[in-house]
């Protein structure tokens, strides 16, 4: 195996056990934000073993920088305590789990292996800033601005929403 | 590319199966936020994984897309976490679900 | 190749970890002393020999090792370890992108004196200054304390205000050398430009007159982007929570914030994280806007040219690596000193008064550089 497919493995283990210990601990919010933190990490780092290197630091930069800290902040500003929370929906979710995992873990082994050829070669730069860059800015301009817009409607909605009182 | 294909949508397909069972299975909304986030992250990794296999820079497009809608979202969820938490002292969502059946 | 990547780490962490650290804690206190007229710490001792206060960091690091690391009751102990781990990662991993040297040909190979050439070094460093808010959000709330959770509070709402404007203040600096990739910029600024150049580009003077020639500027990121310079000083600072900035560590008003509840080599960690971004913020910003490695109106090639024909070539790119490597800690430590002036001269700014600034000075001061400098760059390619 050459290094790039252990450095992926290495991260793929660490985003399902990030993932793992966000969805089943109960008892403290604050470790699951970090456990959370973990897999976006890791997922960074395997973006870049894809060669997206500026998807890879903008999901380090963004998701992992800003919006779980946005996750941490809350649980802190609300003083939430894992204790507060009694057993979890029982029963039906748990069959529903268990269901859908089985189905992927067939999926995977039966359906996808060969699926795919082999990849393409990409261009030079490929999924450096300039390529990526300079698509965003001449082929997919219209919803890079409409995004725009999308951040200005999100905060003007968080503002308003938080506030205490509408004067 | 460092692994096939297929593992790269294998882990892809796993974590969304966890961010799944998370939003369906927790009761504390800011877990379930957190799931939903999970699930899209699991979203962004395949459309990477394409990118690369295809050549094609639209891919990564897509997925800075994906993650603003995702600051978008996160932004107005956690708004509506503290409004909940100002009106009901709690962020159950078992305790607020009066529209339910 | 990997022993050539391993000895550029042991460089310069060694040199900034293992100079510039215990040195930072003496130049602090030396500082400050000088600059309130007054001795500073000088009792620290072997064996009657005091070298002018230079025993002083041994003894912090002894103090430290030896005292007792406290848990507070009710505190997740695992949460409360991680906390100064995640603090002191950033710092020094962002040691990895920075030049200390730049390219040098022997014979037929080429050594490139930083320890990771990224094509988006920049952005590396962005994204791991960003990780760092998580050292101080973690550790306000693992303390269990009233008083670490609001200047935790405090720390991360300003860590991720200024790492916006951190951001967006040296946009104008990417669009002038067009480059991400920190050796290329430290490079790009190896030259020198005619100070009075613009007379001749927009038409105003025919051709500069012979004599004014020689007035030329090296090409740093300084002259190019003056505004720029002042707002990422400004935002780095407030980043890694330096006074004036340091609300959230408030010495006086809510004792230490998010250190309080860190004792021993725990605090410990967290002390080194706070100095050693010092020099790191020195070399980040000496790469940036004073030209890294360059010797200012002497580049490689006058200074190998120069060189050769009395000494040959090998000598000659082996001392301009030498002269540029003492050119790089030169800047360094005035950047410190730098540093440190400002922090023994301005008191402490309100929490609100930081997040103001933040908002509503250094981001529309930013976007307006972004478009001067967008502005000018058009003009200057349209009329060359």
């Amino acid at each position: 195996m050459s290094a790039a497919a252990v450095f992926f493995y290495a991260f793929a283990a660490l985003a399902v056990a990030g993932g793992l210990g966000m969805v089943l601990n109960v008892r403290n919010t604050v470790a699951g934000a970090m456990s959370l933190v973990l897999t976006m990490v890791a997922l960074g780092g395997v973006y870049v073993l894809l060669e997206a290197y500026l998807v890879g630091v903008l999901q380090i930069l963004v998701y992992a920088g800003a919006i779980v800290v946005l996750f941490l902040f809350v649980v802190m500003l609300l003083n939430l305590r894992g204790e507060a929370f009694g057993p979890e929906r029982q029963g039906f979710a748990k069959v529903l789990g268990v269901a859908v995992v089985a189905v992927l873990l067939a999926e995977f082994v039966w359906l996808l292996p060969g699926a795919f050829g082999a990849p393409a070669t990409p261009p030079e730069g490929f999924g450096g800033y300039r390529a990526v860059g300079l698509a965003l800015f001449t082929d997919w301009l219209l919803a890079f601005e409409v995004t725009s817009l999308l951040l200005l409607a999100a905060m003007v909605g968080a503002v308003v929403l938080a506030k205490r009182s509408i004067e | 590319m460092a692994v096939p294909l297929e593992h790269v949508i294998a882990l892809s397909g796993l974590l969304f199966a966890i961010g799944a069972a998370g939003a369906l299975a927790r009761r504390n909304l800011i877990v379930i936020l957190m799931s939903i986030e999970l699930m899209l992250n699991a979203v962004n990794l395949a459309l990477v994984g394409f990118s690369r296999q295809w050549g094609d820079v639209a891919g990564q497009i897509f997925v800075l897309m994906v993650i603003v809608v995702a600051a978008a979202e996160v932004t107005v969820g956690l708004g509506i976490v503290i409004a909940l938490f100002r009106n009901r002292e709690t962020v159950d969502v078992e305790d607020a679900s009066l529209l339910r059946w | 190749m990997i022993v050539e990547v391993v000895v550029k780490m042991l460089f310069i962490v060694l040199v900034m970890m293992g100079l510039f650290l215990p040195l930072i804690t003496w130049v602090e206190r030396k500082q400050a002393a000088i600059m309130q007229d007054r001795i500073g710490a000088n009792r620290a001792d072997i064996a009657g020999i005091r070298a002018i206060g230079l025993l002083h960091p041994a003894a912090d690091v002894l103090k430290l090792l030896t005292k007792e690391d406290v848990v507070p009751r009710g505190a997740n102990r695992v949460l409360h370890l991680l906390a100064p781990v995640i603090s002191i990662v950033p710092a020094i991993v962002t040691l990895a992108v920075i030049p200390f040297g730049g390219r040098y040909r022997f014979g037929d190979t080429t050594l490139n004196l930083v320890v990771a050439d990224i094509d988006w070094g920049m952005l590396y460093v962005l994204a791991v200054g960003s990780i760092a808010t998580y050292g101080a959000v973690i550790a306000g709330w693992a303390s269990n304390n009233n008083w670490s959770l609001l200047g935790s509070m405090r720390a991360s709402s300003q860590m991720i205000s200024y790492e916006v404007t951190m951001g967006l203040s040296i946009v104008g600096l990417f669009m002038v050398y067009g480059t991400l990739r920190l050796p290329e910029m430290a490079a790009a600024q190896d030259h020198t430009f005619r100070l009075l150049g613009f007379l001749e580009l927009f038409g105003w003077v025919e051709r500069l007159p012979g004599w004014l020639d020689w007035l030329r500027l090296p090409a740093w990121g300084i002259f190019l982007q003056p505004l720029g310079f002042i707002l990422f000083l400004t935002c780095i600072m407030a980043e890694n929570k330096r006074p004036p900035f340091d609300a959230p560590e408030g010495e006086s008003e809510i004792i230490a914030g998010y250190h309080m509840e860190y004792s021993g080599m725990r605090f410990g960690l967290f002390y080194t994280a706070e100095f050693l971004e010092v020099p790191v913020i020195g070399a980040l910003v000496a790469t940036l806007f004073f030209g890294g490695w360059a010797i200012p109106w002497l580049s490689q090639e006058t200074l190998v040219a120069g060189v050769t024909p009395a000494f040959g070539a090998g000598f000659a790119t082996g001392l301009c690596l030498l002269l540029h490597v003492v050119s790089f800690l030169v800047k360094v430590v005035a950047l410190v000193w730098l540093q440190m002036l400002i922090r023994w001269t301005l008191p402490r700014m309100r929490y609100d008064q930081v997040m103001d600034l933040c908002w509503k000075a250094i981001l529309p001061l930013s976007l307006a550089n972004v478009f001067v400098t967008g502005g000018l760059i058009l003009l200057v390619e349209r009329l060359r």
